[in-house]
């Protein structure tokens, strides 16, 4: 007997697209990630532009982590000039992005994925019953968007980034007088490690290859090389000779795969499995309080990874704030010169690469530009797959529940992959 | 009150406003109804909608008839930043061959379906209120779920950047540098931010009303090439906008 179930749209992820699964009880016919979202062609209406309008113009690829991109961008052009970034101006680029990550990771925390683990529709409906834990995370939100607007001017597409640093430093006491609400906010991002760690999470282990960046001495944010627990060590020029973007039918985002090697996984998980020793002492000491310890392969226990996450960017912001001088000047002169540059950093979701070749007049030839979301499509539906015999033994609601709720693991930015999910199981 | 807030072509900056608003979040949501927010609750109640949030262009022909049913279901229909009110960063295929486009991007450009142009909501359905910005500032859209709550919509701010620079006291980046700044054409909202850290505006609130873009292109000294590029920005779809942009690319001639 066949037997279809469609749900018109998969909620609490950013953007549009359709998930279907086909089989019956024992034998799993097809699974495919549909990603609607209607292109917006950025590498095209990159050709032509000023290097300079790179890290503008590529913000608006996604109001989520746009600072990612524009930090993307800058490390791209950077290359390309050969210009070094002074230790000062890098350091509030990774305070920047520290308040990027917090917003980011809160935002798809206690919006998007804890819903699922208690069992509400959403935050608003969560709040009623869990009202603490809900205005934690919000506040704790909020001072990582307070963190973008004190430094990048506004917290959506900030306003204060160039080439080679910052358009004006922001003065020490605007930066130190964050303080308080950062010292609040480890202490926050602790208690909801410990708060998460005794969530219960369902069994699953996957074999992911994991994909992150690496820096010599720190957890990675801002460039290093890329390496993979299937032991892959490249520089960022090298991307593009080992992985390769795949155009699927079904979907209007690339997928990423490894050469010779398939899907694999890049974000939160990747990431700590991948830098569990550059971890500070913050974020070290209570991600063993909590029990967590790498290898860890469950997709659900991502939502602890992220939230380790915040406890060590809410670290590093104390002690950059700390720290922190205004950069003189606040941005490295640089000229443009023909050629090729090439930049990856670490976005809340994942290894985010850009490629620019430059003509001598500064005006971009060509761009590639490849999101997190993208990479990880294939492991998405491999997770997919893996559940699909459970899924076709529940019944509809309880299936597509748990269905949605597994691509919430890998918190997907469709917007930045090309809009929303439309599930639909089809059982043979 | 029922809630609406619907996505098309856009980069969910506009609608994450909304669930910025942390310090309301929470209240906001014991006085209204989010009967249709996708991206931040599973929960869904069918229209009709006594306001319709609508973010993003129109890029589809699926979503040319989306947006129809989403008027036809709503009281006020509300549209909220530059890709819904001027088409967005992506209207810059307006302005040259989509397919060329698409096999920029795509291996096999038969697959995607796409309109040639990125058109603003206005062009599709008639619109209650326009709230300008790339992305959106906070208030005027907490104020305009206020004035919703009243049976009403807000009467907005429409002067320009300039002036909202002038308010906040900050040294004119054009007169003093020389920095090319559509500040004087553009929409008030943003709170004046790129000139106060020194930079020339690049116009995320598009042109305001009654603007005269043509007497501030021959104040503003920069190539043509580079100015025509200034306009080409989030905000290209909106004439005044575009206008310039051909101007330039005459005097580039």
């Amino acid at each position: 007997m066949k037997r279809s179930i469609e749900v018109d749209l998969l909620s609490r992820v950013e953007g549009t697209g359709a998930l279907t699964i086909r089989g019956q009880a024992g034998h799993v016919e097809e699974v495919t990630l549909r990603i609607m979202e209607p292109p917006r062609f950025f590498e095209a209406l990159l050709q032509g532009r000023g290097w300079e309008e790179a890290p503008d113009i590529t913000a608006r690829i996604c109001g989520l982590c746009p600072v990612a991109y524009q930090m993307s961008a800058c490390h791209a052009m950077e290359a390309l000039a050969g210009v070094e970034i002074p230790a000062a101006i890098a350091a509030l680029r990774r305070l920047l992005y520290c308040g990027e990550w917090i917003a980011s990771h809160c935002a798809h925390m206690f919006l998007l994925h804890l819903p699922d683990f208690l069992g509400y529709p959403d935050l608003i409906a969560m709040a009623r019953e869990h009202g603490e834990l809900a205005r934690r995370g919000l506040r704790m939100k909020q001072i990582g968007n307070a963190m973008m607007r004190a430094i990048g001017g506004r917290e959506v597409h900030p306003v204060n980034v160039r080439l080679g640093g910052f358009y004006r430093a922001p003065e020490r006491e605007a930066v130190q007088a964050m303080v308080p609400d950062l010292e609040w906010g480890l202490q926050a991002a602790q208690e909801t490690v410990e708060d998460f760690a005794r969530l219960e999470y369902q069994d699953m282990e996957r074999d992911y290859e994991f994909v992150s960046l690496r820096e010599p001495e720190r957890y990675p944010i801002l460039g290093g090389r890329i390496v993979s627990s299937g032991g892959l060590d490249c520089a960022v020029y090298e991307f593009e000779d080992r992985f390769e973007e795949r155009q699927v039918p079904y979907s209007t985002a690339l997928h990423s795969v490894l050469r010779g090697r398939g899907h694999y996984l890049c974000g939160p998980l990747a990431r700590i499995n991948l830098n569990f020793d550059r971890l500070g002492p913050a974020a070290l000491e209570v991600a063993t309080r909590a029990g967590f310890t790498v290898p860890c392969t469950n997709p659900f226990r991502a939502l602890l990874a992220r939230a380790i996450e915040v406890v060590q960017a809410f670290d590093e912001a104390v002690a950059l704030v700390r720290d922190y001088v205004p950069p003189e000047p606040a941005h490295v002169p640089m000229e443009p010169r023909q050629g090729r540059g090439c930049g990856a950093t670490e976005a809340p979701r994942g290894l985010l690469y850009h490629r620019y070749d430059v003509a001598a007049n500064g005006l971009i030839e060509e761009a590639r530009i490849v999101p997190p979301t993208s990479q990880n499509q294939g492991s998405m539906e491999d997770d997919l797959r893996v559940l699909a015999p459970r899924l076709l033994e529940m019944d509809d609601e309880a299936a597509r529940r748990q269905a949605e709720w597994a691509i919430r693991n890998h918190d997907p930015c469709i917007s930045c992959a090309t809009h929303f999910l439309d599930l639909r199981i089809e059982r043979a | 009150m029922k809630v609406a807030v619907w996505k098309f072509a856009s980069c969910d900056g506009c609608q994450l406003m909304l669930l910025d608003c942390e310090r309301e979040l929470l209240t906001l949501g014991e006085v209204v109804e989010f009967a249709h927010f996708p991206e931040a609750s599973s929960a869904r109640v069918e229209g009709p909608y006594d306001l319709s949030i609508v973010e993003g262009s129109i890029t589809t022909a699926h979503d040319a008839e989306q947006i129809q049913r989403v008027r036809r279901e709503s009281r006020f229909l509300v549209a909220i930043g530059a890709c819904a009110t001027a088409g967005g960063i992506q209207a810059l295929r307006n302005f040259r061959d989509v397919q060329g486009f698409l096999e920029a991007v795509y291996a096999e450009p038969a697959y995607i379906d796409t309109l040639a142009a990125s058109a603003p909501i206005s062009e599709h359905v008639s619109v209650d209120l326009e709230l300008r910005g790339c992305p959106i500032a906070r208030e005027p859209l907490l104020e305009t779920i206020r004035a919703a709550l009243r049976g009403c919509l807000p009467r907005l701010a429409t002067d320009s950047v300039c002036m909202e620079c002038k308010r906040r006291g900050t040294v004119c980046v054009m007169v003093a540098h020389g920095t090319p700044c559509l500040g004087p054409v553009t929409h008030v909202g943003c709170g004046a931010l790129c000139p106060s850290v020194g930079r020339g505006c690049y116009g995320c609130f598009g042109p305001k009303e009654t603007v005269n873009v043509a007497a501030l292109e021959g104040h503003l000294e920069a190539a043509p090439e580079a100015i025509r590029r200034l306009f080409l920005n989030f905000n290209a779809g909106a004439p005044a906008f575009a206008q310039a942009a051909r101007d330039e690319a005459k005097h580039r001639g």
